[in-house]
C-alpha cells in the first residue's frame, strides 16, 4: 500500500516538474537557444523519426551498442569461468578486477582511434571494454554463490565438468549472471554514446554534438529524448526480466 | 599453503611483455611501455602538464565538494524517511544506467563553456551513486537505533548526525568511493568533449596531433592517479569497517 502512494507521489512530482519546464519556456521566462518545451521536445523526437533522415545514425548506434553488449556478456563469461577454475590466477586478478572501474577506461578512446581508426571497430572495442567486466564479476560472484551440496551431487552423478558448468552451475547463478547482462548492456551504451559524442562519423551520439555545435536546440533535444527513450525501455525491460527470475526462484 | 606473493608482479610483467609485442607488430602506431614511461616521466616534470592537470584538479575539488556535501545531505535527508525513500528510489537507479555525456550540451548552454560548466557536469556524475549508496545504508540500519534515538528525543538532525550517519559509515564511504571515480570520469569527458583546459583537452589535443606517445603517457599517467586514489578510500574503507563496533 505504501508502495502504491509512493508511486503516485513520484509520478506526480515527475508531472509537475514537466508542467513547470513547458510553462516556463512557453512564457518566455527561459531563453529557447538553451532549452526548449517538453512537448516541443517530443515533437522534434517524432519529426526526426518520422523523416527517416536520422535513420542510419539510430542504425549505427543500435548496431554497435548489440554487437558491444553481445562481446561483454560472451567474452566476460568466459573469462570469469576461466578465472573460477584457476584460483591462482583470480588472486592474482582480484585487485585489478575491484580497481576496474576506479580508471576512467574512457580515456583508451584516442588510443583505440589511432590503432583502429574512426569507425565501428573504436567504438565497439570501446563498448566491450566498458561492459566486460562487470560481466567478469557477476559471473565470478555467481559460481561463488552455488551451493557446495549441488557440486556434489553432480560429482555423485558423475556429470562431466563441461555439462555441470552448463546445467547445474550456470541455472544455480542465472540470478547473477542476469544482473551481470544488465550492467553490461547499460555500460556498452555508456561507452559507445561516449565515444560517438567525442569523436565519430556517425550515431546518435554524434547527432546530439552535432546539433549543439550547429545551435540546433530543437534537433539536440529531439535526439535526447529518443536516446534517452531508449535507454530507458531496454532498463525496464531488463529489469522486468530479472524481476521474473526473482519471483521464480522465490526470492 | 604456499605463498603465491609475486603473482601480481608475474601478472604485471605479463602485461607490459604483451604491450611491448603489440607495438613491435603495429610497427611505430603503438609507442612501446619504456618510451611511454620515460615520456610520462619528462611530462611529469614539465611545467605545461601542471598547468593542465592544476585545472582538473581545480574541476575535481570543486566537483567533489558538490558531490561529498550534496549527495550526504540529499542522501541522508531522503534515507531517513522511508516514504521519500521509496518515492526517489525508483528516480536514481535509472540514472546511474543513462549516459549522462548526452546531457553535456544542455549544461553548455546552460553556464557557456567555462570551467563552472565542467564541474557542474562532473558533479551531476558522482552526486547520484553517493545518494544511492547514502540512502541505501541508511535504510539498512537496525530500527532498534531509530527507536533509541526517539526515546532519547533526540531531533531529526541529531538523530541523522549522530545515530544514523555515523552506522551507516562503512556504505558511505563505499558511496564516496565510487562517487570519486565516476566524478573523475566526468570531469575528463566534460575536458575531452569542449573545455578551456585539463588533461582531457591536453589528451585531445594529442590526439588530433596524432601524437600518439603523448596519448599513451597521459593516459597511463591518469590511470596511476585514478588506481592511486581508489586505493587510498579503498584504505579508509576498510577501516571504517573495522572500527565499527
Amino acid at each position: 500500500m505504501a508502495r502504491r502512494g509512493a508511486f503516485w507521489i513520484r509520478t506526480g512530482l515527475i508531472l509537475v516538474a514537466l508542467a513547470g519546464l513547458e510553462i516556463a519556456c512557453r512564457t518566455g521566462q527561459l531563453s529557447r537557444l538553451s532549452v526548449i518545451a517538453p512537448s516541443e521536445m517530443v515533437e522534434s523526437a517524432w519529426k526526426i523519426l518520422a523523416s527517416g533522415q536520422a535513420t542510419p545514425d539510430l542504425l549505427f548506434s543500435l548496431k554497435n551498442t548489440a554487437l558491444a553488449a553481445t562481446i561483454s556478456i560472451f567474452v566476460g563469461f568466459a573469462l570469469g569461468v576461466a578465472l573460477h577454475f584457476l584460483p591462482r590466477l583470480r588472486q592474482a586478478s582480484d585487485p585489478m578486477l575491484a580497481a576496474y572501474y576506479a580508471v576512467p577506461t574512457f580515456v583508451l578512446y584516442p588510443v583505440l582511434i589511432i590503432l583502429f581508426g574512426l569507425g565501428s571497430a573504436s567504438l565497439v572495442i570501446l563498448g566491450s571494454l566498458f561492459g566486460v567486466v562487470s560481466m567478469v564479476v557477476s559471473t565470478l560472484i555467481g559460481l561463488d554463490s552455488v551451493s557446495p551440496a549441488l557440486r556434489d551431487t553432480a560429482v555423485a552423478m558423475r556429470i562431466g565438468p563441461v555439462r555441470s558448468l552448463f546445467f547445474i552451475e550456470v541455472p544455480a547463478a542465472s540470478l547473477h549472471l542476469v544482473g551481470g547482462v544488465k550492467l553490461a548492456i547499460a555500460y556498452s551504451i555508456i561507452g559507445i554514446v561516449a565515444g560517438e559524442f567525442i569523436l565519430s562519423t556517425n550515431g546518435i551520439g554524434k547527432q546530439i554534438a552535432f546539433a549543439y555545435n550547429d545551435f540546433n536546440t530543437p534537433a539536440m533535444y529531439g535526439f535526447l529524448v529518443l536516446l534517452l527513450s531508449f535507454v530507458i525501455i531496454v532498463n525496464l525491460a531488463l529489469q522486468k526480466f530479472e524481476n521474473s527470475m526473482h519471483a521464480r526462484w522465490g526470492i | 599453503m604456499k605463498s603465491h606473493r609475486f603473482d601480481m608482479v608475474y601478472l604485471i610483467v605479463g602485461s607490459l611483455a604483451a604491450w611491448e609485442v603489440t607495438s613491435l607488430l603495429v610497427g611505430g602506431t603503438l609507442t612501446p611501455p619504456l618510451e611511454t614511461l620515460a615520456r610520462a616521466g619528462s611530462l611529469v616534470v614539465s611545467k605545461p602538464f601542471w598547468i593542465q592537470a592544476e585545472a582538473t584538479a581545480h574541476t575535481l575539488f570543486f566537483a567533489c565538494a558538490i558531490v561529498f556535501g550534496g549527495g550526504l545531505a540529499a542522501g541522508s535527508l531522503i534515507g531517513s524517511s522511508r516514504l521519500a525513500s521509496d518515492v526517489v528510489e525508483p528516480i536514481l537507479t535509472p540514472m546511474y544506467a543513462i549516459p549522462k555525456i548526452a546531457l553535456y550540451p544542455i549544461i553548455l548552454l546552460i553556464f557557456g563553456l567555462s570551467p563552472l560548466a565542467t564541474i557542474v557536469f562532473a558533479a551531476i556524475h558522482g552526486i547520484f551513486p553517493v545518494m544511492i549508496f547514502t540512502i541505501a545504508g541508511l535504510r539498512k540500519i537496525k530500527p532498534i537505533y531509530v527507536h533509541t534515538a526517539r526515546v532519547m528525543r533526540l531531533t531529526r538532525f541529531r538523530t541523522i548526525v549522530s545515530v544514523l550517519l555515523p552506522a551507516a559509515l562503512p556504505e558511505i564511504v563505499a558511496g564516496l568511493r565510487v562517487g570519486f571515480a565516476t566524478t573523475l570520469f566526468g570531469a575528463l569527458i566534460a575536458e575531452l568533449f569542449a573545455s578551456t583546459g585539463g588533461l582531457g583537452f591536453m589528451l585531445i589535443r594529442a590526439t588530433d596531433n596524432h601524437n600518439m606517445t603523448d596519448v599513451m603517457a597521459i593516459t597511463v599517467l591518469l590511470f596511476v592517479f585514478a588506481i592511486l586514489a581508489n586505493s587510498l578510500i579503498s584504505r579508509l574503507e576498510v577501516h571504517v569497517r573495522h572500527s565499527k563496533l
